[in-house]
């Protein structure tokens, strides 16, 4: 899909050579990507591959030591308050006021945006908490608490949605609920989504390519077709009955599994 | 042995958090370098008490005719006996002053100071003195205020030094005069301090620590995330504790108006105004303390570091000029003393805006600077 304002043909994100240090540790080592409208883009890597310095860097609270990263064709230097508009975004980890409702922590995160009640209900549906409208969020589920703040990240019908480990610490039945809203999203084709996860079920349920990163590092990407293709000289065949993943692709890679 | 201690949950638990906690300097600092550093301050301010220095207002109309030959005044009498030392001061004022040794309770050092009623009245007020001595026909006349124990054991000693046998005062006549008028109890000393400690309490506490905990919980990330405005965010925090501050001090000033009668006896839009900087400070303080840090540890720290020494020694309970000298024009900078003493003045003393300007203009001042400076190193994730 492509957007009439995206320059350069209908690539919303390009990250071009970028590094970024914190003290002596390399987070991010020239790591290049490029993606398109619509796409929906898993950056898949154990803890500490760099994943969440990534998202920061394209999401602009980090500033890369070398390199470029342009957003709709823009850079966030002087062009952060349109850029804010159109980037929605769920951190790994946010506790939200626990004695604030669903509802006010809706509307609160909506005004930030100047959006009104109506968007807020469909948000509420779309997510699932209409029963909840009225609790505490303090008083909500891991898993309720996810999918508010999923649905505070789709308040302003984001043009690119950064999900920084949605599912991580949530049970089964819970990342299946948060998969089902973004499945919904990928129909309506209007987002582009960049979700780190350390969950390879999760990038391959849900993302139309994967980034495999390691130690600030691009190591693979591909579709999940391309990359399972790509599986070879396995140091232990896969048994006949199981299927090839991410994690076989991994081992191969580095020697370790996807999730140490 | 030393396998099953070391593998327990316990000893790994208390191992963990001890790491913690000596890994985190600025936990270490607040959470013990900084109660000695008060345990000092306070102990130097406390415990060195071998010189109780009070001081007593001599008013009344022998004070115009006070000086070092009058006889016709039985207090002097007594003091010259007692081997008092003389001074005047710059205005001509004089002043005499008289020791009682005590070994065990400390020496306990009277400086009378003759004034005219109005002077001691004002000063009384400020909680720098606590009893006004008048002398009518050799009789000693003690007002104070009855419900302050400071006051009363002013009394107590006086009158046991006066008294004693073979002085000039034995056996002649005494007396007590309460003092209850409206500014000069303990009660109208303590609401306009009371009423500025709040602000100070909750500004700190309410800006301070909501900014550090949202910063903690990463939430403070996540808003600056969207196109809020920072100055909105900010705003909105002093806008709301100002708020709860007027409700605050307006509850309090109600209940010292229903149960003690007190008034406000100088100027309202003054007393407004003086309230309003003083708030202003105290938001711009608490922004300063919040700028950085996202552990609550090291919030709690700073805002005890910041408020503890004003809440001590800026004379919100009891008067600053309990404590030595060389402090106290220090102890006047504080921006918690600027506040209550003004709001004092104006609640007391009848002050108006002339007397409180500068209380005004230094307050504002603070406020600016520290908000400034805590914008300059604010950190929003």
């Amino acid at each position: 899909m492509t957007h009439p304002e995206t320059p350069g043909g209908n690539l919303v994100i390009r990250v071009s050579n970028v590094h970024k240090s914190f003290k002596t540790v390399q987070a991010v080592r020239g790591i290049d990507l490029a993606i398109e409208a619509g796409r929906f883009v898993a950056i898949l890597g154990p803890n500490g591959a760099g994943k969440t310095t990534l998202v920061e860097l394209i999401e602009g609270i980090q500033q890369p030591d070398e390199g470029e990263i342009l957003i709709m064709g823009k850079t966030w230097k002087g062009n952060e308050n349109y850029l804010r508009q159109i980037i929605g975004l769920s951190l790994q980890e946010t506790h939200f006021i626990d004695k604030l409702s669903v509802w006010e922590t809706l509307r609160l995160f909506a005004s930030f945006f100047g959006i009104g009640k109506e968007r807020c209900e469909e948000v509420m549906q779309l997510i699932a908490l209409e029963e909840k409208k009225r609790a505490w969020v303090v008083n909500l589920s891991g898993g309720q608490r996810q999918r508010l703040a999923l649905g505070i990240s789709l308040l302003n019908k984001p043009r690119i949605l950064l999900l920084d480990e949605p599912t991580t610490g949530l049970d089964p039945n819970a990342r299946r609920e948060i998969w089902a809203i973004l499945r919904k999203l990928k129909e309506q084709a209007q987002t582009s989504l960049i979700l780190t996860t350390h969950y390879m079920e999760e990038a391959e349920q849900l993302c139309d390519s994967i980034v495999i990163i390691d130690q600030g590092k691009i190591l693979k990407e591909g579709t999940l077709t391309a990359l399972l293709g790509e599986v070879r000289d396995l140091p232990v065949k896969p048994v006949e009955t199981r299927r090839i993943t991410l994690d076989d692709l991994f081992i191969s890679l580095t020697g370790r599994h996807l999730h140490d | 042995m030393t396998d099953r201690i070391t593998n327990s949950q316990l000893y790994q638990l208390i191992a963990t958090n001890f790491r913690e906690l000596i890994r985190e300097p600025g936990v270490l600092f607040w959470g013990t370098v900084f109660p000695i550093l008060m345990s000092i301050g306070l102990g130097m301010a406390f415990t060195r008490k071998k010189d109780v220095v009070t001081i007593v207002a001599v008013a009344g109309e022998n004070h115009l005719v006070w000086h070092p030959n009058d006889s016709a005044s039985a207090l002097l009498q007594f003091l010259d006996a007692g081997r008092s030392s003389i001074e005047k001061d710059k205005t001509g004022t004089f002043s005499r002053t008289i020791t009682i040794a005590d070994d065990k309770l400390g020496n306990t050092t009277f400086v009378f100071r003759s004034m005219e009623w109005q002077q001691a009245m004002v000063l009384l007020k400020r909680g720098s003195l606590n009893l006004i001595l008048d002398e009518k026909s050799g009789a000693l006349q003690y007002h104070f205020d009855p419900m302050n124990p400071e006051a009363q054991l002013t009394y107590l000693k006086l009158s046991r030094m006066f008294n004693s046998k073979g002085t000039v005062l034995a056996g002649s006549g005494t007396s007590v005069v309460p003092l209850t008028v409206s500014g000069t109890r303990y009660i109208d000393f303590l609401i306009p301090g009371l009423i500025a400690m709040g602000v100070m309490m909750s500004s700190m506490w309410g800006i301070s620590y909501a900014i550090i905990e949202r910063r903690s919980k990463k939430l403070l990330r996540r808003m600056v995330a969207t196109p809020l405005k920072k100055s909105n965010f900010l705003l909105a925090q002093i806008a709301v504790r100002v708020l709860m501050n007027f409700v605050e001090a307006g509850l309090l000033f109600l209940v010292a108006f229903l149960l003690f009668h007190t008034t406000i006896q100088g100027n309202v839009a003054a007393l407004f105004t003086l309230f309003l900087a003083g708030n202003f400070a105290f938001s711009g303080i608490a922004i300063f303390i919040s700028c950085h840090t996202a552990k609550t540890e090291i919030g709690n720290g700073l805002i005890n570091a910041f408020s503890m020494p004003m809440m001590v020694l800026s004379g919100v309970f009891f008067s600053y000029h309990n404590f030595p000298g060389w402090s106290i024009p220090a102890i006047q900078k504080f921006p918690l003393t600027m506040m209550a003493d003004g709001m004092r003045s104006v609640f007391i003393e009848g002050a108006g805006f002339g007397e409180v300007a500068f209380p005004i203009v230094i307050l504002t001042a603070t406020g600016i600077v520290f908000f400034i400076a805590g914008m300059r190193f604010f950190k929003w994730h």
